[in-house]
């Protein structure tokens, strides 16, 4: 929506987090967001603004609650078997509609695939900007502009980005890039809620099977330490140590390129430029050489440790710790440690 | 079939430099390549059209040089590419690029599918390929790993998530973005890198493809890039254990300890 000079901005005024849920769950980014929304609403010039929680799905009217507890002023559920499955198109006209509605300031998002999927297309429905991927919001002093830092060129350049004269300010923001609040049980608020229409529950899409869990434990985007194994894995049965590992640390399992293009492991594990991008506390790359595309997926991350036999493979000289040696001797060690406590 | 295909020029590394005094990306001396994902789109449309019969139809915004994607984009099995290239289209941000594109679609009539790649790996918002499906008001699938099926009901097809996937159903005319999980791209044949080499390049203009130049172009771009900078340098100091296998993993046992809980 463009704001007109007969237009006050202050029409617009609250700060909205879609809710996202994974298998009934609700996704920890959703949480995460919820406070950053409540420390922008705070900044923003026009007083009164809330934090406002947009819970969309089947059952969704038993979920509002829980946001309260979590900064959450008002909670706007729109409870509909038609949107058990996730379906972008059924999500997308209903938002933007509530958004037209309720002229919300701000919209966010996590920057999950479900979440890059929907928001693009509210963008265009209500007309307005969308920022990818952040890792930084804030609220610029004077103009009480959202401004947008995000990483662009696989992390080689920081941008800032704003959306002046459109509303809301849109933008899907990584995980773990805001801290979830403490939350507090006393919390309440307005419930509102909202309904599908009739007309956005036909689509030409439908969701006909849905799967939740990976083959390899914890998820990449969800750990905060991924244990990688590369090229010197040597195979399938390499990756049962890698994995080993990760799991005696509580970490997920990744995968560089070669590994996967050598079908030692699947897909769903790349880590890299044409895998996904990641940023954990910690991330342990064993047998990975340090291609410049595999870098672009992780440099971002807390602590990088290496293990590789190449003392002057690029991915020792990135790492926080970098250790020489044959991997099948280190990491079966590593691993006996760590069980031992 | 009618399929377009997307494509992006992008620089051929990550690792590029801001000019200190613009501020912008210094392109010079900087390989362009044709977007990665884009190849597992444009294999995609022609392993599709191999099936159904129909043509596949390169569709780039760019400069006049994104000419060499789309003769790579021939190389690799496009029946016919078009470039949109107009001072007008300068500067686009997702939602006018995303806009433009869907007018050229609409110009190029009867298409069935659009695939685009996941993102492009300059920008990285993954965010056109959904934007084109909404102004066009087709349904969309992003982040495609596989098409299980395609007949008269539309195109089978799974899309991954972070915590698994799932598989849909979608009607057609339809946009797709695809992950490299999908297929594995051909090796363009030496006849067709040849001929490419000396095919005429449409270029099709913003008033040809009747764009609304309030939608195009930096003025048609509600977002605007305000600062860039390069990211903060990682502390460069490295511990080296480069002793045995017993003493390195001890040692790093005990920093992994200091930095959390086990």
């Amino acid at each position: 929506m463009i704001l007109r000079d007969s237009e006050n901005s202050g029409t617009f005024k609250d700060v909205w987090v879609l809710a996202e849920f994974a298998g009934g769950k609700v996704h920890k980014v959703t949480y995460e967001l919820l406070g950053a929304a409540k420390k922008l609403s705070d900044k923003l010039l026009r007083k009164k603004s809330r934090v406002v929680c947009l819970v969309l799905g089947e059952g969704a009217g038993t979920k509002a609650e829980k946001f309260f507890h979590y900064c959450a002023d008002v909670v706007i559920t729109v409870d509909d078997s038609s949107l058990k499955t996730f379906n972008d198109t059924v999500y997308a006209s209903v938002i933007s509609r509530l958004v037209k509605k309720y002229k919300p300031e701000i919209l966010i998002s996590g920057a999950t695939s479900r979440g890059r999927s929907i928001m693009p297309r509210v963008a265009v429905l209500v007309e307005t900007g969308l920022t990818a991927d952040c890792t930084g919001l804030n609220i610029e002093e004077g103009t009480g502009l959202l401004l947008q830092t995000r990483p662009a060129y696989g992390g080689n350049i920081i941008a800032t980005i704003k959306c002046e004269h459109h509303r809301p300010q849109m933008s899907t923001v990584r995980q773990g890039v805001f801290k979830a609040p403490v939350p507090d049980n006393s919390g309440t608020g307005e419930v509102i809620e909202e309904i599908v229409l009739e007309a956005e529950k036909k689509t030409r899409i439908s969701v006909i099977e849905e799967s939740f869990g990976e083959d390899k434990g914890i998820n990449l985007s969800d750990a905060d330490i991924i244990v990688t194994g590369g090229r010197g894995v040597k195979g399938p049965k390499g990756f049962d140590m890698i994995a080993e590992l990760a799991q005696a640390l509580k970490g997920a399992v990744g995968a560089s390129r070669a590994a996967v293009d050598s079908g030692w492991i699947s897909y769903t594990h790349q880590v890299g430029q044409t895998g996904r991008t990641v940023q954990p506390k910690i991330y342990i790359a064993c047998g990975v050489s340090g291609q410049i595309q595999h870098l672009t997926g992780m440099q971002s991350s807390g602590f990088i440790i290496a293990i590789n036999k190449d003392a002057e493979a690029p991915i020792m000289k990135l790492a926080d710790v970098a250790v020489v040696g044959d991997l099948f001797e280190v990491i079966p060690e590593i691993i006996k440690l760590l069980k031992s406590g | 079939m009618k399929i377009v295909v997307c494509v992006k020029q992008v620089p051929g590394t990550t690792n590029v430099s801001i000019d200190p005094e613009t501020k912008r990306l210094i392109r010079e001396g900087v390989e362009i390549v044709m977007n990665p994902f884009d190849a597992y789109a444009l294999e995609e449309g022609v392993l599709l059209c191999e099936k159904h019969g129909g043509e596949v139809i390169a569709l780039s915004m760019g400069p006049k040089h994104a000419e060499l994607t789309l003769r790579e984009a021939l190389a690799y099995g496009a029946d016919r590419v078009i470039l949109l290239n107009d001072r007008a289209l300068g500067g686009s941000d997702t939602f006018a690029t995303s806009y433009t594109l869907s007018q050229a679609i609409r110009k190029i009539g009867d298409v069935d599918l659009v695939i685009c790649g996941k993102q492009a790996i300059d920008g990285d918002t993954a965010q056109v390929g959904p934007g084109i499906a909404a102004h066009l008001g087709w349904p969309q699938a992003a982040y495609v790993s596989g098409l299980i099926k395609s007949d008269d009901s539309g195109l089978t097809v799974e899309r991954m998530h972070e915590a698994g996937n799932d598989t849909c159903v979608i009607k057609l005319p339809a946009v797709l973005t695809v992950l490299k999980d999908i297929n594995t791209p051909r090796m363009p044949a030496l006849k067709r890198r040849l001929s490419s080499g000396k095919a005429e390049i449409p270029v099709w203009s913003a008033s040809f493809i009747k764009a609304d130049t309030a939608k195009t172009g930096l003025n048609g771009s509600p977002t605007r890039v305000v600062t860039t900078r390069k990211p903060a340098a990682r502390d460069k100091h490295t511990i080296v254990l480069n002793g045995n296998a017993a003493g390195s993993a001890s040692k790093l046992v005990k920093i992994l300890r200091s930095r959390i809980k086990l």
